[in-house]
């Protein structure tokens, strides 16, 4: 490959404006005439709305309306919608309690949206919406799943019988029975997977515009997917939000400061504006603050998991038994249910040769924010159950982390191979890699390392995981390209930019497969009337699936060149070959550049009828096919036993994450990822009180994870290729994330286990070390 | 945050003036507590008035006894201050741990004793090195100072100007940081000043206090040993998300050894 190819390392073009200032964000967006939206939000996490009174709101300064749900649905502007809930064990699957989108007749979390206020200036709307009237009558609320599930808990919603809202299972349950009758041994752990608030660095924000000419609507709006926002606002499948027919209303993304899964989802804001901007007449825009975005932004994570492990005296895994709770809040968010259902529990098995699995979860409603896709969404909820079920394997059956994990891996020659749960897994060499790590690690040399740590009255420990993650499969990426009179080339693609660079490695590839500079390739993305149709940024999909679809089209665009090319050179296409960015006839030194065919391209008596002006190309391209990244992590640490602080020691990733294009891109993704994995580990979870009230709702309190609280981690690769897509490639932007966080709690854990401190739940923050060391000096006394 | 009035004023004469003429005014030094609560509308002065234009109240003298810092100097320049890393390095350290650089290029001494954060820095090191604190009224010893959660000697009207720092035989600081904002859960100053030994706890109570009992056990002996015996009640400490106060009682316990180490 040549200098834009795979494995060269080029410098992301994005980050020019961003690290400059000079990016583009939803509220850097500004309209002449435009006016202002505030939010009236729930301060309770449960109660009846009696009556709303906006008297005094509408008659503040500067106000131009105040809206509640009842105008909002006399427009049409009904519902949020749900994406599908999958059926439960009986067959059936729910419907998604109905979910307004200002307060209706009940508030069920504390933020949720009650009324909007549109204002001349925000700081008039701010101050007109604390003059709304509400009367609440307020109800007993649930923030605990166990409680919520609890005989005689407050009841969310009449149709969801005691807050269950559907009990899902996957899996063989009989073979699953089967195994553990027969096993020598059986490990049990029970697990907490912490609440996360997402923290985007750019809160959530709108522009909801309405041309009356063309009685059009225009959104702008940071997101992972402006196409997919489209067809929830205009309804596809599911219910719809607004009475808008799809071909009048334009969703426009511009640069976006993080996403993280969040950014996937129709939130209520952006339909109150919508609503708001054709009754005012003018442009309306909400910008969220740092609170609304604690608030109102889809949490991640949330399970409890208790799942058992069937194995034989040599330490051989039979059959794995995971039952779950999920919490999915007070509203089902569009993934709402998937996530902790269908998106990770797949992945339970992991990278370990088992015969047989089965999970059930109770899929639960509290009264809580929505929760929804986090970086992972479902898979690091489920490598951090396997990885950790695997350490104490170790520990109760004294065989070494790395031998048991060696045992039980599926080999390399065992691909494709399909899990009990029914992955098809691509392709993989666990050991190969584990054994890198290991050697990087000194893992040989840490039991002396934990002696001499220990006579300084420091505890260490090291933490394995070897992660296995699932990267979206399923419906291809849209990709259209075409070449300008002067040679430029533009690349429409179906995926969206949040952060993970895709200017960068489309322009690569564009560049690399038809032999030009990546000056010279401009990329798009993320406005629904420019790009026809689109998948977005999820799954860590962008690469495989999107950049496999640039190059196939990049290809095409080729053969569309040589058939101008033919003509231009009086030559039979077949003598024509592209090389060097240039058509060439074969054999002889004539030759035509890609601008000078794309500029013949304009002339009809030189283009044939299949082929357009400008050789805009767009391919059909068939499904593509899940990839599978895995990879060990190794973390080693060492705990203050007075304070119970943690500092890092050494923290090492071997990654296999398929072919690579861009180094120093794959790493920031991983780095990100791993840093982002730790925060759940050691610092991050939204925490609810009794009363469902939010605790910890700012940076005062909510511990984001800043340099000084991550390791310096010591990354490689391996590349195993995937045969799933065209260029081997894996997903990268969540493996980080999910091989973490069972690595650093495992090593936590492993730091304890002298004093025989077999769990801490997760943010193992110091005051939860130091209470564990303090219950061990007592049980020992 | 509501509107009001911004109003800049170049004298603490100036200054004076403004507040009694505001309904409801306000002085801002650095800002670091007073704009995030404004923007979170949880006050509505009528007027804020900047003291950042008074000159007189900025700058840090230090002669053969003491270390005196104007109320308007900023965390940042005592950190980097060579004389007072000289005279008193434990100051200069724990002006070096206060939030982050941001806040320690906004934030000021005066602006963070007056506010009196049961978890802020400063009142550790007043307390604990006996500093006394000079108002636009009086002249007040920190130990009279810092009366209780946010509040302080300070009537209305009353500004702080500076605070002097008798410079003792030797001190440390040492902070266990809250992870999330980096407050003090436990900070603990240790002194031994020419009045004898100074044990100042600050973030762990609903205001800074000290240690009357290893006071006296490091005036017998001024060794880590000498401590290492003595539990703090637990009654009267804050409790929250990151630390119980059992935890904190530890923390002070671990916090002053270190601090004793540290003394040399």
């Amino acid at each position: 490959m040549g200098k834009f190819g795979m494995g060269q390392p080029i410098r992301r073009i994005e980050d020019q404006r961003f690290v400059t200032g000079t990016g583009h964000y939803t509220d850097d967006v500004n309209r002449p005439n435009q006016t202002w939206m505030a939010v009236l939000r729930s301060p309770y996490a449960h109660a009846d709305v009696k009556s709303i009174d906006t008297t005094a709101a509408k008659n503040a300064g500067g106000v131009l309306g105040v809206f509640v749900n009842e105008d909002l649905e006399a427009a049409g502007f009904s519902d949020m919608p749900a994406d599908s809930i999958p059926p439960g064990s009986d067959g059936n699957a729910p419907e998604a309690p109905h979910r307004p989108i200002l307060a209706k007749d009940r508030v069920r979390y504390v933020g949720e949206p009650v009324a909007v206020v549109v204002a001349e200036t925000l700081a008039q709307a701010r101050d007109a919406s604390e003059l709304i009237d509400v009367d609440y009558g307020e109800r007993p609320a649930v923030a605990d799943m166990n409680a919520a599930l609890a005989e005689g808990a407050p009841q969310l919603f009449d149709e969801v019988t005691g807050n269950l809202l559907v009990h899902w299972s996957m899996g063989d349950k009989d073979a699953t029975e089967a195994a553990f009758a027969k096993a020598d041994k059986v490990i049990s752990i029970d697990l907490v997977n912490n609440r996360i608030a997402p923290t985007a660095i750019e809160p959530r924000g709108a522009l909801a515009e309405y041309d009356s000419n063309s009685d059009r609507y225009t959104l702008t709006t940071g997101s992972q997917g402006s196409h997919k926002l489209r067809e929830w606002i205009t309804g596809k499948k599911g219910r719809k939000a607004a009475d808008i027919p799809v071909e009048k209303l334009r969703v426009i993304c511009p640069d976006v400061g993080g996403g993280f899964g969040m950014k996937n989802f129709l939130f209520n804001e952006p339909l109150a504006a919508l609503f708001a901007t054709k009754v005012i007449g003018r442009p309306v825009k909400w910008t969220g603050d740092r609170t609304e975005s604690f608030l109102n932004d889809t949490h991640g994570r949330d399970q409890i998991n208790h799942a058992e492990l069937a194995i034989t005296n040599e330490g051989r895994f039979l059959a794995i038994r995971v039952s779950s709770l999920g919490n999915v809040g007070a509203y089902i968010s569009q993934f709402g249910a998937m996530i902790p259902t269908m998106a990770g529990c797949g992945m339970l098995c992991g990278c370990y040769d088992i015969e047989a699995a089965h999970v059930d979860v109770k899929v639960t409603m509290t009264n809580t924010t929505p929760v929804d896709a986090y970086r992972g969404a479902g898979r690091p909820e489920a490598a951090y159950v396997m990885e950790r079920l695997v350490d104490k394997t170790a520990r109760e059956t004294g065989i070494a982390a790395d031998a048991l994990r060696r045992l039980n891996f599926i080999k390399p020659d065992a691909f494709p191979y399909t899990t009990p749960l029914g992955m098809p897994y691509d392709s993989g060499e666990y050991a190969k890699l584990m054994d890198l790590a290991m050697n990087r690690a000194d893992w040989a040399g840490f039991e002396k390392r934990r002696r001499e740590a220990a006579r300084k009255g420091k505890l260490r420990g090291l933490g394995m995981s070897y992660y296995i993650e699932a990267c979206g499969g399923g419906p291809t990426e849209y990709a259209r390209l075409s070449v300008d009179k002067n040679g430029k080339v533009l690349v429409k693609s179906g995926s969206q930019n949040n952060g993970q660079g895709q200017e960068t490695t489309f322009s690569q590839l564009t560049a690399e497969t038809l032999g030009i500079e990546m000056d010279d390739v401009e990329v798009r993305m993320g406005d629904t009337d420019d790009i026809e149709q689109g998948m977005g940024t999820g799954g860590s999909r962008a690469l495989a699936a999107g950049g496999s679809s640039v190059v196939t089209t990049a290809e095409a665009l080729i053969e569309n060149g040589k058939k101008i090319a033919a003509n231009l050179l009086e030559a039979a296409e077949v003598d024509i070959e592209f090389k060097d960015g240039g058509f060439h006839i074969a054999g002889t030194d004539r030759s035509a550049s890609l601008a000078g065919v794309a500029k013949a391209s304009f002339d009809d008596s030189l283009r044939p009828d299949d082929v357009e002006p400008g050789l805009v190309t767009v391919v059909e391209q068939p499904p593509v096919a899940p990839t599978f990244p895995n990879g060990c992590h190794l973390c080693e640490i060492e705990i203050d036993q007075d304070t119970g602080e943690i500092e890092f020691i050494n923290y090492v990733i071997e990654d296999d994450i398929g072919c690579i294009l861009n180094p120093l891109m794959l790493e920031g993704q991983i780095l990100g990822g791993a840093g982002q994995g730790v925060g759940q580990a050691l610092y991050e979870e939204s925490v609810y009180d009794e009363s469902g009230q939010l605790v910890n709702g700012s940076f005062m309190d909510y511990i984001m994870p800043r340099a000084d609280n991550v390791p310096l981690f010591d990354f490689h690769y391996t590349e195993v290729p995937s045969p799933s897509n065209r260029l081997g490639a894996k997903g990268a932007g969540e493996a980080g994330t999910i091989g973490s966080t069972p690595a650093v709690a495992n090593a936590v854990i492993d730091a304890l286990s002298p004093l025989d401190v077999c769990d801490i739940e997760m943010p193992m923050t110091p005051l939860k070390i130091w209470q564990a060391i303090q219950r061990a000096a007592t049980k020992a006394a | 945050m509501y509107a009001f009035d911004y109003k800049k004023v170049a004298s603490l004469e100036d200054a004076q003036k403004v507040f009694e003429s505001a309904d409801d005014g306000t002085f801002m030094a650095g800002g670091m507590t007073l704009i995030p609560t404004l923007k979170q509308r949880l006050a509505s002065p009528t007027d804020v008035i900047d003291l950042d234009g008074i000159d007189e109240l900025r700058g840090i003298n230090v002669d053969s006894h003491s270390v005196t810092i104007g109320a308007m100097t900023c965390h940042a320049d005592v950190a980097a201050s060579s004389d007072v890393k000289k005279a008193i390095p434990a100051l200069a350290h724990l002006a070096s741990l206060i939030g982050d650089p941001q806040v320690r290029n906004r934030g000021t001494i005066g602006g963070s004793i007056a506010n009196n954060d049961p978890a802020a820095d400063y009142p550790g090191a007043l307390v604990g090195l006996g500093a006394t604190v000079h108002t636009t009224k009086k002249t007040v010893s920190a130990d009279d100072f810092f009366t209780g959660m946010f509040e302080t000697a300070l009537e209305e009207n009353e500004l702080v100007t500076k605070v002097s720092f008798p410079i003792p035989e030797k001190a440390a600081y040492q902070k266990f940081p809250n992870p999330a904002s980096r407050y003090a859960v436990v900070g603990a100053f240790v002194a031994k000043t020419s009045d004898g030994i100074r044990v100042a706890i600050t973030g762990a109570g609903p205001t800074v206090f000290r240690v009357p009992e290893m006071e006296k056990e490091l005036t017998g002996s001024f060794t880590v040993d000498a401590i290492s015996d003595i539990a703090v009640p637990t009654h009267e400490l804050n409790s929250d998300l990151h630390a119980t106060a059992e935890y904190r009682a530890h923390l002070i316990g671990v916090m002053a050894k270190r601090a004793v180490a540290d003394c040399g």
